[in-house]
């Protein structure tokens, strides 16, 4: 079984990803599917597994599709590069706006350096590149320390901050 | 001037390490040139002809002495002894060993200087009117509202990875002299009915497919400065374009879009953050604002008895004072001050480089004469902002010392070019030589007073950093089988008459670009209709033909205007 970063821990990946749309649960097991696949076998998906998650493409319009995954505990969003700053979007509108409070796994070409973002916009799970060193990664969460500005990780903004101090 | 807090210092040590073990581990193989790519350039290295180019930010062009005296030790520690200044303001250095520059970022980050998302597809430093604060037709001083949004902007983790990069603008003033519409997004502070707010423009852009931004939204409050910047930037995150590295910035969605369907989404989610929790953490109270114009507060101006001079004895007996004065300086709101501006722009200098010795003595200056702080402009020159009348002659005197006192703000020879093909790894032509060639058509001073104000600008390729798009005369320089040609656009502004210019005709050789410009600007002196009308005046009520034909000299321009 392969490792992942959850929760600021280095875990064992308990999760079985079925990107080919044929990988069946093992019984018991926890499968994440892609959307499609859940929109087809919602209700046989359900039934052979302890637990099924959603992988959402990055184009996806969050707020349209939300009512269809609200109750997943667990949604995986996708960076094809790590570049690609779309699903961090997707991410900070389920947490804020959405109030999803699943797990949220960031799969895809995820690398040490887009870690720190990951963890800011409200990412608890984070799957890594296989070549990229997972210490090094679970580290990186804790990159830059101070922010300017609210994400999803519960960051006072720096003008509220200084409100604060002002009347301290 | 906004000074750094605890919170700023420590966010900008972190962020220096970051980059510094990024680095550590791209010198020691563990990271590919193509993920190191994109890490550094967020850190404001771009990679040039000769060696990293590296990207300063100068938050909406200001400076004070401690940072320029710093810029002085980077430059003479790191590079080959000057740096060179950017029409967004910044300043860029050409010849950093990509090994050593943590250890400048973090000389730089002392003086709270940094590189922070100066380069890469991300939201890049904000630019802002250079008069703000002293110019007689602001209503509202941006720097305070330029200063809250840089926060919010910097490390911004939401927005940290966009389609393309995305440049704001400020202005305050009823005379936009920060080119505010050709950036991705416009914001103009103003009043209306007594209260403060903002009018938003967006969709701007140079480069290849040049634009104005467009207008979104007439009137948004004051406390609603990072909700309406949020709602553009999550807009483009979630709808720019990703398949076509040049068709990835948010003027092309307007485009696509068209203004309606863009406005709509940019409104809706404006709405969506405002009725949200997201909303209440990003709506700014009164005595955040408060707090913030704090640290713009104007400085201890002298009474004007005390400041005044009687200027006209000196201009009297010394023309090239007399001449300094007429074009390098302007009237300030304050009786007894004066805008002083400093010409990046002396003959055989590119535009907008400075030695470290200048750098050294314009600190010397803004300390002894304009209290600390000195501006960079648009045009890629200086400005010392609060001069009082009676220091003047003994400011110009130092200046003039330094070669930083050329009287032609505005004139002919005050070209905007960007490196070129001299520097620049983009670039397909050389822009410096023929910026010379042209200086040098134009020398005198009697010619320049003669032409009047008119904007000359060059690039060195279609990415348009000299901002050719918006140039009266522009020049972009252009490869044709490994020969440098250029191609002339007539008519572009970047003011209030915002407009992009349009393109002549066919490029000319290297050897007959600044011959070309010369019959285009003695066409001009010829068809004008007074010594009043200007260049850009005369060309849009004559249209291009009579310029066309003698820019390619092909007709007499008296016929061809006829």
């Amino acid at each position: 079984m392969s490792q992942i970063i959850h929760r600021h821990a280095i875990t064992e990946n308990d999760w079985t990803l079925a990107v080919d749309g044929t990988t069946q649960p093992h019984a018991g097991g926890k499968l994440i599917v892609p959307l499609a696949r859940w929109r087809l076998e919602r209700e046989e998906l359900l039934a052979g597994a302890a637990a099924v998650g959603v992988l959402l493409p990055n184009t996806e319009d969050i707020e349209a599709i939300h009512p269809e995954i609200a109750d997943r505990p667990l949604i995986a969003l996708q960076f094809p590069v790590f570049t690609d700053g779309r699903a961090l979007t997707q991410a900070v509108l389920l947490r804020n706006r959405l109030g999803f409070t699943g797990e949220l796994r960031a799969v895809g070409d995820v690398v040490r350096d887009l870690v720190f973002w990951l963890g800011r916009c409200g990412f608890d799970a984070i799957v890594p590149r296989p070549d990229q060193n997972l210490e090094a990664c679970r580290s990186a969460l804790d990159e830059i320390r101070v922010a300017y500005q609210p994400a999803a990780d519960g960051h006072v903004p720096v003008w509220a901050r200084r409100r604060v101090r002002a009347t301290a | 001037m906004y000074r750094y807090d605890q919170i700023d210092r420590e966010l900008l040590a972190q962020r220096t390490e970051q980059f510094r073990e990024q680095t550590r581990r791209f010198l020691a193989g563990e990271l590919s040139e193509d993920d190191f790519r994109q890490l550094r350039l967020r850190n404001g290295l771009y990679q040039q002809r000769h060696a990293p180019m590296l990207r300063i930010a100068v938050p909406y062009g200001l400076l004070e002495s401690a940072q320029l005296r710093r810029m002085a030790h980077v430059v003479r520690k790191y590079d080959k002894g000057y740096g060179h200044f950017t029409t967004r303001q910044n300043i860029q250095l050409n010849w950093p060993q990509l090994a050593a520059v943590p250890d400048l970022l973090a000389e730089l980050a002392e003086v709270q200087l940094h590189s922070i998302q100066a380069c890469g597809n991300d939201t890049r430093n904000i630019t802002s009117d250079y008069l703000a604060g002293v110019a007689d037709d602001e209503s509202v001083d941006p720097r305070p509202y330029c200063e809250l949004l840089r926060q919010f902007v910097a490390l911004h983790p939401e927005f940290y990875w966009l389609p393309r990069k995305f440049k704001f603008g400020f202005t305050g003033a009823k005379v936009d002299r920060a080119a505010t519409r050709t950036n991705d997004a416009a914001v103009h502070v103003l009043r209306r009915d007594g209260a403060i707010g903002y009018r938003f423009f967006v969709g701007g852009g140079l480069g290849r497919l040049p634009l104005l931004a467009q207008e979104m939204n007439s009137f948004v409050p004051e406390s609603d400065l990072l909700l309406y910047a949020c709602a553009i930037l999550r807009t483009f995150n979630r709808f720019g374009r990703r398949d076509n590295i040049h068709k990835a910035r948010i003027k092309i969605v307007l485009r696509e879009w068209g203004i309606e369907r863009f406005r709509a989404a940019i409104e809706e989610e404006y709405a969506k953050i405002g009725s949200s929790a997201e909303g209440g953490q990003l709506r700014l109270l009164p005595e955040d604002i408060e707090r913030m114009r704090g640290h713009f507060s104007a400085p201890p101006y002298l009474a004007a008895a005390e400041a005044a001079a009687d200027l006209r004895p000196r201009i009297a007996s010394d023309p090239r004072f007399a001449a300094w004065v007429k074009r390098n300086v302007r009237a300030h709101k304050v009786p007894g001050y004066r805008i002083v501006f400093v010409s990046l722009k002396a003959p055989g200098e590119a535009p907008g480089d400075c030695t470290a010795e200048q750098f050294e003595t314009l600190a010397e200056l803004c300390d002894a004469y304009s209290f600390g702080e000195l501006r960079s402009t648009y045009d890629q020159n200086l400005v010392l902002a609060d001069v009082a009348e009676r220091d003047l002659y003994e400011l110009w005197v130092k200046l003039d010392a330094a070669r930083l006192a050329t009287p032609n703000i505005g004139l002919t020879t005050d070209m905007i070019a960007c490196p070129g093909l001299d520097f620049c790894g983009l670039a397909n032509a050389g822009t410096l030589g023929v910026t010379q060639d042209i200086y040098r058509r134009f020398d005198s001073l009697e010619a320049q007073y003669e032409i009047g104000p008119i904007r000359i600008t060059m690039s060195g390729c279609m990415n348009g950093c000299g901002h050719h798009s918006v140039g009266h005369i522009g020049i972009l320089g252009v490869d044709k089988h490994g020969e440098e040609w250029y191609q002339v656009t007539l008519g572009g502004s970047p003011g209030n008459d915002a407009a992009i210019g349009e393109r002549v005709g066919r490029a000319l050789a290297r050897n007959e670009i600044a011959d070309g410009v010369e019959r285009l600007i003695r066409a001009y002196l010829e068809l004008r209709s007074d010594e009043d009308e200007t260049f850009i005046e005369c060309y849009r009520r004559l249209g291009m033909a009579p310029f066309k034909a003698r820019l390619y000299d092909t007709e007499d321009p008296e016929a061809a205007a006829a």
